[in-house]
């Protein structure tokens, strides 16, 4: 095993580009576990911690550039205000260890239908930048993600970061594990209000092949908040319509069973996270938030 | 490969480190601190918690080579000459080690805990903790600890 620690963004593209089966790390949380179970012994390892270049985040017309090495820790102190879905996932990572060191960056290569940072991405239909010494290309999130544990990340590419519209109003995620803390996800749901567009942004998370938007569900309810003229008038949500929208995020579940939950129990989760979490953000909302 | 590091406050060398180890690995094996434990080998327990340049971080995560350069300081470092940190003790008085395999970790991560925040809620303290494991105690004298040490270094 060779170990590569580039001093710069443009040598890890180098290194990347020489080695292509070189894997990387950051936070470890996920490849160190590979390791030092013997499930993976690449040839090379490429490590990112020393690339002062992806461990920022910087604003740019309303939307943030989150370099893939910012870690949780500090999404969770620097941007709880600003992509408030996003720091509630990261502070349902693992403990204040793995938020230490674990990254979005790292939870988008990974591609685990479980990631718990990957449901507020879907919901504000974030992009992902991937760059290899060519330049850089954007991927829909939804679009990165391709199957369990699959993206479109070529193998000469490295993910640079991630392009997330900053909040333009209430946003949720809520998470069923056996407890608060060191669990993945039995199943998840992210949620995001957009009044300006006047738009309704969800994700399913744990209960289908990928994180998946509830495109349905997202159509029911913008129709009945236009209907009701909710948006304007900051009326309540009939429990009739949180109902029905819970029912709607449902069937677009597409769970399957096995050690953390079966399929049954996990359909009926994600339609209760996704009725609480539409209802919390729309309390919100009513208070002017 | 060679590693070069600090742990500790001293300057410390080793050679032959392979590229695939962790620095759990170098800690306990290469450099003979087994304060550190190796347990789960995969971030769930806490019980191998060191500062990495600072950073609360589970050693067994950390590739070797990750470490090159950084200032490490593991729970054989918290003690200051032949007198235990104020954690250290406050986990002796209230009866928080049964067993004391998790002990290191659970002093370490307190440690962290106490140096951001001297006043911590119970939630906080939960919180704080939530990423280390003890199968003896039951938790409530590991949290009578913690609230001790944090009393007593409120007060001086």
């Amino acid at each position: 095993m060779e170990f590569l620690q580039p001093a710069t963004w443009r040598e890890a593209l180098e290194a990347k580009s020489a080695h292509h089966e070189a894997v990387p790390i950051f936070g470890g949380t996920d490849v160190m576990v590979e390791m030092n179970f013997d499930r993976r012994r690449p040839g090379y390892v490429l490590d990112l911690t020393r690339v002062p270049e992806i461990q920022v985040w910087e604003r740019e017309n309303g939307k943030f550039r989150v370099g893939a090495g910012v870690t949780y820790t500090r999404i969770i102190t620097d941007l709880k205000n600003e992509l408030p879905a996003l720091a509630m996932a990261s502070r349902t990572v693992g403990s204040p260890q793995i938020r230490n060191r674990g990254t979005v960056g790292g939870n988008l290569g990974t591609s685990s239908p479980a990631g718990d940072a990957l449901p507020p991405l879907y919901a504000s239909d974030a992009e992902v930048e991937l760059a290899s010494v060519e330049g850089i290309r954007r991927v829909p999130v939804g679009e990165f993600v391709t199957g369990p544990k699959r993206n479109v990340l070529r193998r000469e590419e490295l993910i640079w970061g991630f392009i997330i519209p900053e909040a333009e109003g209430p946003q949720q995620y809520a998470k069923i594990g056996t407890r608060n803390a060191m669990v993945i996800a039995v199943c998840s749901f992210g949620l995001a209000l957009h009044p300006a567009r006047r738009k309704v942004g969800t994700c399913i998370g744990s209960a289908a092949p990928t994180p998946v938007r509830a495109k349905e569900a997202e159509e029911f309810i913008e129709g009945v908040l236009a209907e009701g003229d909710l948006w304007e008038t900051r009326g309540a949500i009939s429990e009739a319509a949180l109902r029905r929208f819970g029912e709607m995020v449902e069937m677009s579940a597409r769970p399957i069973s096995d050690v953390r939950g079966t399929a049954e129990y996990r359909r009926r989760a994600v339609g209760v996270l996704a009725r609480r979490t539409l209802s919390w953000a729309w309390a919100e909302y009513r208070d002017g938030r | 490969m060679r590693l070069s590091c600090t742990v500790n406050g001293e300057k410390r060398e080793v050679e032959n480190v392979w590229e695939g180890e962790s620095l759990l690995y170098v800690l306990r094996e290469r450099m003979g601190l087994y304060g550190s434990k190796n347990a789960c080998e995969q971030g769930e327990c806490g019980s191998c918690s060191v500062y990495l340049d600072g950073t609360l971080v589970c050693s067994c995560l950390v590739l070797a080579g990750q470490a090159e350069g950084c200032e490490i300081l593991t729970v054989e470092g918290l003690a200051e000459d032949e007198r235990l940190h104020p954690v250290q003790e406050a986990f002796v008085e209230a009866g928080a080690v049964q067993c004391g395999f998790c002990t290191p970790g659970f002093v370490v991560a307190t440690h962290d805990l106490l140096q951001r925040n001297i006043t911590p809620s119970e939630a906080e303290i939960r919180e704080a903790l939530a990423g280390n494991l003890c199968r003896c105690t039951g938790y409530e004298k590991i949290l009578d600890a913690v609230r001790l040490a944090a009393e007593r270094m409120a007060a001086s």
